[in-house]
């Protein structure tokens, strides 16, 4: 396997939603002030979790395309609701007029698509004449609940005809979607794609998360000795990705790196070693050396277990004073749409000259040696590593820089 | 254009139990019979793990050590990209049972067994390996999408390729939604450059469309083609067991078409 330097991919616009805000402006403004969106969970009328989550307002009451209807489910809602910010739209028209619509890719990160919508029918399975459980009529399977639902909705909504998946690896899906892109540009399938993840809460991950006993009762406190877990939250981010060597314009990723743990379903390998792999590539791939990397944007989800991992594997590779922090306290862990989300935080970053601080974190776990930050700090931030992992062992890491680095 | 070449086929489905086994019928020297599918007994899984494994991590195990049968000793170094147009069924059907009632209660290992890459997490502990692995799902048009991913990945990374296309068959009460009634898995190992092994050239390209699902040639094979989104495979797989040149138009969600072209590879 090679994995010398790449060419760059451009990234030439991009949009985010979390609960943090609708759109990048308000994502930033929250997220440079330290305020942060998470907040004691009573979603779907749930009494029994006591829990803190990230979760968007205004989702029912959207107004969602008629000609769409059977793509109608909550995932979708925010899809077309963070596909509607920051002139998204006009640019990836802009896009498929420039390259042909055949020619632009649509690779959607998820974990659970529109599973809620499953959970709701089965509230209401009845028996049929024969006897048979039936499903309520209206529940349409293929557009809310399949993995590919949302990959498809969005690929509709922006009416674009080339090559479109969903990519499902968990935790490290929605940064993932960037090495498939660049890989099925570099070999010629398309000539820029939109990227992106779309995650909502659901009972699934509320409560399957809480049987690991990974769900913090309090909030969550990334990389804090006290911490107990993770809070959970919902996204929709996205990105247009073309050919770095095709235009000056746009930000730029310069490395990806992916790796698979090899060691447990929902446990990462006690050193680390898949995160050090993926870590590693990325920087390899990006040319750079393991100094010039100005900020590290962690995985961090708040889990014991994760945070120390993590931190001891950047402190394998990285100098001990690179500054890290997790923005997880800020949105929750929005799961399949993680990738997405801190690639976009990780791009202000860059922008802004700007790294954030990890919320709600009093004092760091003494194992725990990286330099978190605990207040945010102002400095040139030229290049950014944003880390992705989850369940299954799967590692993504992207290495993100301006136009002109 | 991008070629790759096929160095391995798997294959687990009913009727089709193992390569080997199954190209008579693929070359139409046998007639298809289809019969029950064992329950498959990973044995690349230790005893924990493979208590754990569902049904659909199970098929694509069948597939996938059928794939690498014999040269276990390479599977760790193998990128791997793994399809399934619909995740596991019956976990997801456990789930929201277990959902309906009071203590809402599901298991550690039913969940971190419903996320669509527990195949892929199960096969890299199974095999060791650390090498890139993606979880695709596309739907109806999943072979399409993981051809599109292995072959890309395969030529960016200049590394072999282990393809698993897999789907098990769906359980009451979702089967109404999605009439899937056979389960179905196939594994392709694809190189980026051609070995002594290689058993035919596979060149991948996209056009504007319109295309139809191919029919296999051999007409019983028809219900399991149609009837299972991974299946959709079997027209190509049965020239890759004939040796023969064949031309595929795979649909894709759009309405354009993956054009995939098999030749057979010369051999000495």
């Amino acid at each position: 396997m090679t994995s010398g330097p790449i060419n760059p991919l451009a990234i030439t616009d991009y949009t985010l939603t979390t609960a943090l805000g609708v759109g990048l402006e308000r994502n930033w403004s929250q997220l440079s002030a330290g305020k942060g969106g998470l907040r004691p969970c009573t979603f779907a009328g749930i009494d029994d979790l006591e829990t803190w989550v990230g979760e968007i307002d205004g989702l029912d009451a959207l107004d969602f395309p008629r000609e769409q209807q059977s793509y109608d489910c909550r995932n979708n809602r925010l899809a077309l609701l963070g596909l509607g910010q920051d002139g998204f739209t006009g640019a990836v028209s802009a896009a498929a007029a420039r390259y042909g619509a055949e020619r632009v890719a649509v690779f959607i990160g998820t974990s659970t698509s529109g599973i809620h919508e499953t959970e709701l029918a089965y509230r209401s399975l009845a028996p049929d004449n024969s006897g048979l459980e039936r499903l309520p009529a209206d529940y349409c399977y293929e557009g809310s609940h399949n993995t590919y639902s949302v990959a498809e909705f969005v690929r509709r909504t922006l009416g674009l005809r080339g090559p479109c998946s969903a990519v499902s690896t968990a935790c490290s899906s929605s940064a993932k979607v960037f090495a498939c892109a660049h890989r099925a540009i570099a070999a010629g399938f398309c000539d820029a794609a939109v990227v992106g993840g779309v995650d909502t809460l659901c009972l699934t991950t509320l409560y399957g998360f809480h049987s690991l006993q990974l769900v913090a009762s309090d909030i969550c406190r990334p990389s804090d000795s006290g911490r107990e877990g993770l809070s959970i939250g919902e996204a929709a981010g996205f990105a247009l990705v073309e050919r770095g060597d095709a235009t000056p314009r746009g930000m730029r990723l310069l490395g990806y790196g992916e790796s698979s743990d090899a060691f447990h379903m929902s446990s990462p390998h006690p050193e680390g070693d898949g995160a050090v792999i993926a870590m590693k590539t990325a920087l390899e791939r990006s040319g750079l050396s393991f100094g010039s990397i100005d900020y590290i944007n962690l995985h961090g989800t708040g889990t014991r277990g994760n945070d120390t991992v993590e931190a001891a594997a950047v402190c394998r590779i990285f100098p001990a004073d690179t500054p890290c922090s997790s923005t997880k306290g800020f949105t929750g862990h929005t799961l399949g749409a993680a990738g997405i989300v801190e690639a976009v935080f990780a791009l202000q970053c860059i922008e802004h000259d700007f790294m954030p601080e990890t919320l709600n974190t009093r004092r760091v776990d003494p194992d725990i040696r990286a330099c978190v930050l605990l207040q945010s700090r102002s400095g040139a931030v030229s290049r950014v590593l944003s880390n992705s992992f989850g369940f299954g062992g799967s590692n993504c890491s992207l290495v993100l820089s301006g136009s002109d680095a | 254009m991008n070629s790759v070449y096929v160095e391995s086929v798997g294959l687990f489905a009913p009727g089709l139990n193992g390569w080997a086994n199954s190209t008579p019928v693929l070359r139409g020297e046998a007639a298809y019979v289809e019969d029950e599918l064992p329950r498959y007994r990973p044995t690349l899984l230790s005893g924990n793990e493979r208590r754990r494994a569902t049904d659909s991590v199970r098929i694509a195990f069948g597939a996938g050590e059928d794939a690498v049968h014999g040269r276990l000793d390479e599977a760790a170094r193998l990128a791997s990209v793994f399809v399934s147009s619909g995740g596991d069924y019956r976990i997801h059907d456990q789930i929201c049972r277990g959902l309906l009632k009071p203590e809402k209660h599901i298991s550690p290992t039913l969940f971190h067994n419903s996320v669509h890459n527990a195949p892929a997490g199960y096969w890299s502990i199974a095999t060791g390996s650390a090498a890139p692995s993606v979880s695709l799902c596309a739907y109806d048009y999943s072979v399409a999408a993981g051809l599109l991913e292995a072959t890309s990945l395969a030529f960016a990374d200049r590394c072999d390729v282990l393809l698993v296309l897999s789907d098990s068959d769906v359980s009451e009460p979702l089967v109404e939604k999605r009439p899937v009634t056979r389960p179905f898995a196939a594994a392709l190992w694809l190189a980026p450059q051609q070995s002594d092994r290689a058993l035919a050239r596979l060149t991948v390209s996209l056009s504007d469309g319109p295309a139809r699902q191919p029919d296999p040639q051999v007409a019983s094979l028809g219900t399991l083609c149609h009837g299972n989104p991974a299946a959709r495979v079997l027209p190509l797989l049965e020239v890759i067991a004939r040796s023969e040149p064949g031309s595929f138009n795979f649909p894709l969600a759009s309405g354009g078409a993956m054009h995939v072209h098999a030749a057979p590879v010369d051999r000495d």
